[in-house]
């Protein structure tokens, strides 16, 4: 069986990459493969690492505000690559009238500070996203 | 059942005088404002002046950062605190693509001296100190201040202020980065040289362990890397020929308020008592005033909580009585709301109210060090500095905190220490109220009204941008940046083309483009084992 792979990536400016370290700790014990693409990356790079590295989540995290700009990109890169089967999570200060705004377009599920990483962990492998 | 601290000191039930025996008083402590400044920089300490209640603000453009700028200082603050927004950070004009989405987002937006100059309309520059948050790009917001100084007619000897201008921790652990390590520590070392000379109030560099804590290391790990750092800068400065009493008294320090207020009092004492030694025993400092760890410590925003965040008023007033009982010269405290936007008006206000109530009603700044000989304090204290200087030994060993850092080692033991965090929040044994204990109500969930960003910023910004770029002479500008190129090439200090530079409104982004074309631009390896 194959492993879920698992594209984490910072888009945007922001430089506070601790929770999403965190949650990669948490997603490679759990046995799944996480590719981390660092700070500063383009929504291009994104969709671009998503197709060579064959991922089944993209997880990203927005601090900074700016996910309403930038999380849009990150799905239509993903679509015009056509990776529309490809589930992508968003984790962050998000406010709670943007969630259903994000979930609208195409982003799986928020998840919001103070969420426990098994809980992330637990809703990649409860979608069977590889299984 | 053990007791530790936060980041997991063993706490025996009672301590007693076998814990701080009587003798070790005149050598471990002495006298406040005295060697080794482990109960104060300052004789009086907060009898003669009291810390500088400095909240952390700035957003949107220039205008509105100036109208908050105001009324903070009409209601008592008594210093200013810039925050930036993260184009400004890192050396991109407002009308940059990669800008796009962040302008005037977490700070202000800064693109040209036109900008600093409205920050500061109507407020003179001789009258308060002020504080940017700003690394990479230091050297460019630091001459716009100067700008604006000469501009207001204030002479640069007169300026009070810091810059953080703390380089090495931005690629530890907050990221905002531009340049290779090398051309950076060489850019923070031009501001020590040049305000050596003519800026002598300025705090050149404010060295910074809230950041290295907030991305996840523990208070030992944190006061280690932060003294790890300042011995790297320190070295540094003195690699160019700089002697260290002329520099290191400008040199400050900042460390964070997180959730175990006696291991974060012990912190603060360890840590000036450490450093003293260090510049005496490591550096051979002999003026006293390069042995002072002198401190600006705020909130950690990591212990606030989304959950219930009403309640992040109460865990501020103990980051802010922290920092007291600690013997901070500034303190910043958190807004309540900051977990989902922001800060609105009135949670700045609660914020500074927080440190007035303490500094007037509960007495707590009435006399030097109240926590001193406190048995377990005092012998916390001695654990905090044995367990940060064994860390310090670790680093020398590895050939210095560069080769520590770029091993990764140091960003290993940090992801180590927060994972062992989560780890204990997870199962419990680490309590936060509101999120794995005594929860109600749902996440995300804000009881009063948050700051609303106007969307208008960005596009508002770049019209200023745009004004700007058509009232100003190109060709003075693209003198100064040819002046700035040549600067660069022969290796030497750029203080003065960049204050050339900015003095012709050439833009923060024209500026660093010269850089970056000289330099390039650093891309960390994404590590994470």
């Amino acid at each position: 069986m194959k492993k879920t792979r698992v594209l984490l990536a910072k888009v945007g400016l922001d430089g506070h990459d601790r929770g999403l370290k965190l949650v990669a700790h948490y997603l490679m014990e759990a046995g799944m493969e996480v590719i981390y693409l660092g700070l500063r990356a383009t929504p291009e790079q994104v969709a671009k690492a998503a197709l060579d590295e064959d991922a089944d989540v993209v997880g990203l995290s927005f601090l900074a505000g700016d996910h309403m700009v930038l999380a849009p990109r990150v799905l239509e890169g993903l679509k015009r690559k056509q990776l529309d089967d490809v589930m992508v999570l968003v984790g962050g200060i998000v406010l709670k009238r943007d969630i259903p705004l994000l979930e609208g377009m195409g982003v799986r599920k928020v998840f919001v500070p103070g969420t426990p990483p098994g809980e992330i962990v637990k809703f990649i492998q409860g979608k069977g996203a590889a299984t | 059942m053990t007791f530790t601290t936060d980041s997991g000191i063993p706490v025996k039930a009672v301590y007693t005088p076998s814990d701080f025996p009587e003798r070790d008083y005149e050598a471990k402590l002495g006298a406040p404002g005295e060697y080794p400044y482990t109960r104060g920089v300052y004789p009086t300490m907060y009898r003669g002046q009291l810390w500088t209640m400095r909240q952390y603000a700035g957003f949107g453009t220039a205008e509105e950062t100036n109208r908050r700028f105001r009324y903070l200082l009409d209601e008592g603050s008594t210093g200013l605190s810039i925050a930036f927004d993260l184009p400004t950070q890192l050396g991109l004009d407002s009308d940059a693509a990669a800008a796009e989405g962040a302008v005037g987002r977490v700070g202000v937006a800064v693109d040209s001296l036109a900008d600093m100059e409205t920050i500061f309309e109507g407020i003179p520059l001789e009258r308060v100190s002020t504080s940017m948050t700003i690394n990479a790009t230091a050297p460019v917001l630091l001459a716009m201040y100067l700008a604006v100084g000469e501009r207001q007619g204030v002479p640069a000897a007169k300026l009070a202020g810091t810059t953080q201008n703390d380089i090495l921790k931005e690629f530890i652990a907050r990221g905002t980065y531009v340049f290779p390590p090398q051309p950076s520590l060489k850019l923070a070392l031009d501001i020590v040289e040049y305000c050596q000379k003519h800026v002598p109030r300025w705090n050149t560099m404010n060295i910074a362990g809230y950041h290295i804590r907030e991305a996840g290391a523990d208070a030992i790990q944190e006061l280690a890397f932060t003294l790890a750092n300042a011995i790297a800068y320190i070295e540094a400065a003195r690699g160019r020929g700089l002697a260290v009493d002329e520099f290191a008294p400008r040199l400050s320090y900042s460390l964070g308020c997180s959730r175990d207020l006696f291991e974060e009092v012990a912190k603060y004492r360890a840590a000036r008592r450490l450093f003293a030694r260090i510049m005496t025993e490591r550096f051979q400092a002999r003026d006293p005033k390069s042995l002072l760890f002198r401190t600006f410590s705020g909130s950690c925003g990591s212990t606030l909580v989304a959950q219930q965040p009403l309640n992040n008023i109460i865990r501020v007033t103990l980051h802010a009585l922290m920092g007291v009982l600690g013997g901070h010269q500034a303190i910043h405290t958190a807004c309540w709301d900051e977990g989902f936007a922001l800060p609105s008006q009135d949670a700045a206000t609660i914020a500074l109210r927080t440190q007035q109530i303490l500094a007037y009603e509960s007495g707590v700044a009435n006399t030097v060090d109240p926590l001193a000989g406190s048995y377990y304090v005092e012998s916390l204290t001695d654990e905090i500095e044995r367990r940060a200087e064994s860390y310090l030994c670790e680093i020398d060993a590895m050939g210095g905190m560069l080769r520590a850092i770029e091993s990764g080692y140091i960003a290993r033991e940090i992801q180590a220490a927060a994972v062992r965090h989560q780890k204990a929040v997870d199962s419990g044994e680490k309590v936060i109220v509101g999120l794995n204990k005594f929860q109600s109500g749902e996440a995300g969930e804000s009881p009063a009204e948050l700051f609303e960003m106007d969307p208008e910023v960005e596009a508002k910004q770049k019209n200023n941008l745009a004004a700007v770029k058509r009232r100003r002479s190109q060709s003075d500008v693209n003198q100064a940046l040819t002046q700035l190129e040549q600067t660069i090439s022969r290796n030497e200090n750029v203080m003065p083309a960049v204050l050339d530079a900015v003095k012709a409104y050439a833009t923060l982004g024209e500026i660093c483009g010269v850089m970056r074309s000289r330099w390039g631009e650093y891309r960390a390896p994404a590590q994470l084992r």
